[in-house]
């Protein structure tokens, strides 16, 4: 493995991040500040820094190996970060802070609103595309059943009808978003049978029924074929647009990320080497180098305007 | 089988019956000397595997010669009619699938698997109804077919035992085929059960309340049950960051402790010399008594003795208490707590992901399947009329969980058939006379029960490796129910 500094002492241009993006961070919905992470001697993530706002999709992009899963699985609870803090202003109940550093992977979710999907599909295989969405409103389905939900399920007495009438909005609720991703034909087959595009779709309509407030997607078009990459990218705009959910993804396909993104992170090595529009890094020298790995004069700026599969990167 | 026949012919005679005559494709694909040549060979491997094996353990015997000494007699005999035997098993199990595979190559059988799969559903449909009134009728069935003596074989020893293991089996499955949480220490929540009866009844009711010491059962069965989930909490709380074959140790350790304590603590539990239990009364009312009180015999003017009006008795409150379990277990898998535990064993990750707390949905798996247990080992007691730690060993542990996973992905009806066939299976093998016509009559047949239900299970679970239940039944749908298939289930990771 390379020395993560490496490149920074061979290159002092490297030090010098872009100057534009901080202002933003007054309506931000996710301040990641500091963040560090470190596997015994490896320093997979190191004092990373970048926000995601409330009605904006954020991308967070970068070479294989520069760190952006290891962001995503602290931001959602998986790994606990080893320095730095992570915060979501104003989750589910509007004007609260959550230090999603200090939370539980599943508090994450419940409490604070963040939800997430995984680079390998993690559906419930063995149960129906149905009972996959209704596992996904366990929270509120039991909240709503109340305290008596048990007993009163067994008995069929008081809460049984309360019981029963939240299941069926609960049912309505996975129909509407199975009308969203078309697969409302396939709703009591075993989520295992369906082909690999609809198990992206039903896995992104399995963590917005968490009712989420940011959703974290990881390389959602991994896999798709251009057409179902497009509509990946109608479903995300809906998201965003008339659900009111931010969205932070991970992606590779940067014909996406150019087309959907309102805003990108550039990892390597576990630092930001660019922050901004769409349009800014596509054109930032730091991440063409990144990318290619030689100096933006050697190049007969291609990437500059071709927009697609600068992805290959580094080895 | 005869004593003398050597392997190989023993092998090449039955092959010289399966080949072709009895075939009637005209087009027959299977290469018949390929596979007539192969099942010789497995034959051979089979015959001299069993030579070796047998050979000093088997083939010779040692008895007290005439003189007091020890002679050696040697069973040649014996060891080749097992020798034949392994090979005929071999070579008929080579032909069969090299035939099988062939037809299968030939005639792809999608045609009426939409229709086979709808009379299943309708099959499956029907089929609990049918076995639950056949069980409600099986008392006055025996009776009338047996009667009154046959009773107390057919519904205690049969009817009874079964239905406390399909009752175990219930509530084990609520763990194991539901959550994915492998349990190897179940039985120590009937033992709580039991003993939390025996002692309730025997120690504090007599004291608080000596009015209501008739009803004991009836009162100390929820007590069993809530003391059981306690200790169900109990063993969950250290084994949550545990998964797979680690958890399966702990539960197995925490099932010893529990027996352990039982045998230790003598002046609570009187060690192996074990507590008398009360027995069941009919709602108050005594089958038997010593002390004079009217009994259910008296008041009802029947002239029977009252062990079998006992066993009939018995025979309806463990069918009540394991329908109960079963409604129960039907009910939850429509909550978002039956779904959650079916969502743990599928993936635990994306479960937290999703914002489940997992420790809670552990916790009560452990704690629902052991309150089960718990009256289950209530009941025992009161059945048996004695308890002691020799009733709740690892040994008992293992019989439910292979209830358990031989019924099969968590259906309720897969572990009842698999109680039958196991619990059953057993106690039918105790009538295993007629081999001595075949062995002589030295032979002793009930010295290979075991031997010969462990053969049924290796062979029950090549047949069906995932149980005897091949697919899943949703919990809830939306157009139509369709059973999910066996390859997509997942076991769960612990």
């Amino acid at each position: 493995m390379m020395d993560p500094h490496m490149l920074e002492d061979m290159d002092p241009p490297m030090a010098l991040l872009p100057p534009e993006p901080m202002i933003r961070s007054s309506a931000a919905l996710l301040d990641v500040d500091h963040l560090v992470m470190r596997f015994g001697g490896l320093t997979a993530v190191d004092g990373l820094s970048f926000s995601a706002r409330r009605d904006e999709i954020t991308a967070l992009i970068g070479p294989n190996g520069a760190g952006k899963t290891t962001v995503f699985n602290c931001i959602t609870g998986f790994y606990r970060p080893s320095g730095g803090a992570i915060r979501l202003n104003g989750g589910r109940s509007g004007s609260d802070v959550y230090e999603l550093h200090h939370l539980e992977d599943y508090q994450i979710t419940s409490r604070a609103g963040v939800a997430r999907t995984f680079q390998n599909i993690r559906l419930f295989t063995g149960m129906t595309v149905l009972e996959n969405l209704m596992v996904a409103q366990h929270r509120r389905l039991s909240r709503e059943a109340g305290p008596f939900a048990i007993a009163g399920v067994l008995g069929g007495v008081f809460g049984g009808a309360a019981y029963l009438k939240s299941e069926r909005e609960g049912v309505e609720r996975a129909v509407a978003w199975l009308d969203r991703i078309g697969l409302t034909h396939r709703a009591d087959d075993p989520a295992g049978d369906l082909p690999y595009g609809d198990q992206r779709r039903l896995e992104i309509a399995r963590a917005m029924l968490t009712e989420p407030v940011l959703l974290c997607l990881d390389e959602p078009a991994a896999g798709l074929n251009p057409r179902e990459s497009a509509e990946l990218s109608d479903l995300l705009r809906t998201i965003r647009d008339d659900l009111a959910t931010a969205i932070l993804l991970i992606e590779h396909d940067m014909s996406v990320v150019m087309d959907i993104s309102d805003h990108v992170v550039v990892l390597d090595y576990g630092r930001r080497i660019s922050d901004g529009p769409p349009t800014f890094v596509r054109n930032d020298p730091n991440v063409i180098k990144a990318y290619l790995g030689v100096e933006h004069d050697e190049l007969d700026d291609a990437p500059a305007t071709g927009s697609a599969n600068v992805s290959s990167g580094r080895a | 089988m005869g004593p003398s026949t050597g392997g190989d012919t023993a092998a090449s005679r039955v092959n010289g019956d399966g080949t072709s005559p009895d075939d009637p494709a005209p087009v027959d694909a299977t290469n018949w000397p390929h596979v007539i040549r192969r099942a010789l060979i497995a034959a051979a491997l089979s015959a001299s595997v069993v030579v070796v094996l047998a050979f000093p353990i088997v083939s010779h015997l040692a008895k007290p010669g005439q003189s007091g000494a020890l002679a050696l007699e040697t069973r040649w005999g014996l060891v080749a009619g097992l020798a034949a035997a392994a090979a005929v098993f071999s070579a008929l199990s080579q032909l069969l699938s090299g035939h099988r595979r062939a037809v299968a190559v030939r005639t792809p059988t999608t045609a009426a698997s939409s229709d086979v799969s709808t009379f299943r559903e309708t099959i499956g449909k029907v089929a609990p109804w049918i076995g639950l009134v056949a069980l409600l009728l099986y008392p006055p069935f025996v009776v009338a077919t047996t009667g009154w003596a046959g009773a107390i074989k057919w519904v205690d020893n049969f009817g009874v035992q079964i239905l406390i293991y399909v009752m175990l089996a219930w509530g084990l499955n609520i763990v194991v085929g539901l959550a994915g949480l492998l349990d190897l220490g179940f039985i120590a929540f009937a033992a709580v059960g039991a003993y939390s009866y025996t002692l309730i009844s025997i120690h504090v009711l007599p004291s608080v309340a000596p009015g209501l010491v008739p009803f004991a059962f009836w009162i100390c069965l929820p007590f069993a049950a809530v003391l059981a989930s306690f200790a169900g909490i109990l063993l969950a709380f250290p084994v949550l960051r545990l998964r797979g074959d680690y958890l399966a140790i702990v539960t197995l350790a925490f099932g010893e402790m529990i027996r352990l304590v039982l045998v230790n603590w003598n002046s609570l539990t009187n060690g192996y010399a074990g507590l008398n239990a009360p027995r069941i009364t009919f709602f108050g009312l005594p089958f038997a008594s010593r002390t004079g009180e009217t009994t259910f015999a008296e008041v009802f003017g029947l002239d029977l003795s009252p062990t079998v009006l006992r066993a009939i008795f018995l025979y309806y409150v463990i069918l009540a208490l394991a329908l109960f379990t079963a409604w129960v277990t039907i009910r939850l898998r429509r909550m978002p707590i039956g779904r959650a535990w079916e969502a743990l064993r599928e993936d635990e990750i994306a479960c937290r992901a999703l914002g489940l707390n997992t420790v809670t949905i552990k916790l009560s798996a452990f704690a629902i399947g052991a309150a089960f247990a718990g009256m289950a080992g209530a009941f025992f007691a009161t059945r048996q009329g004695f308890i002691n730690p020799k009733s709740f060993e690892f040994m008992e542990s293992a019989t439910v969980l292979a209830i358990v996973v031989l019924g099969g992905m968590g259906s309720l009806t897969g572990c009842a058939i698999a109680a039958m066939v196991m619990i059953g299976g057993t106690e039918l093998l105790r009538e295993l006379d007629w081999l001595k016509l075949i062995f002589g009559r030295d032979f002793d047949p009930t010295q290979y029960r075991m031997l010969l239900l462990g053969l049924a299970l290796v062979v029950l679970m090549i047949w069906r490796p995932r149980g005897l239940v091949t697919s899943r039944d949703p919990s809830i749908a939306l157009k139509r129910r369709k059973a999910v298939s066996a390859t997509l289930v997942k076991e769960g990771a612990g």
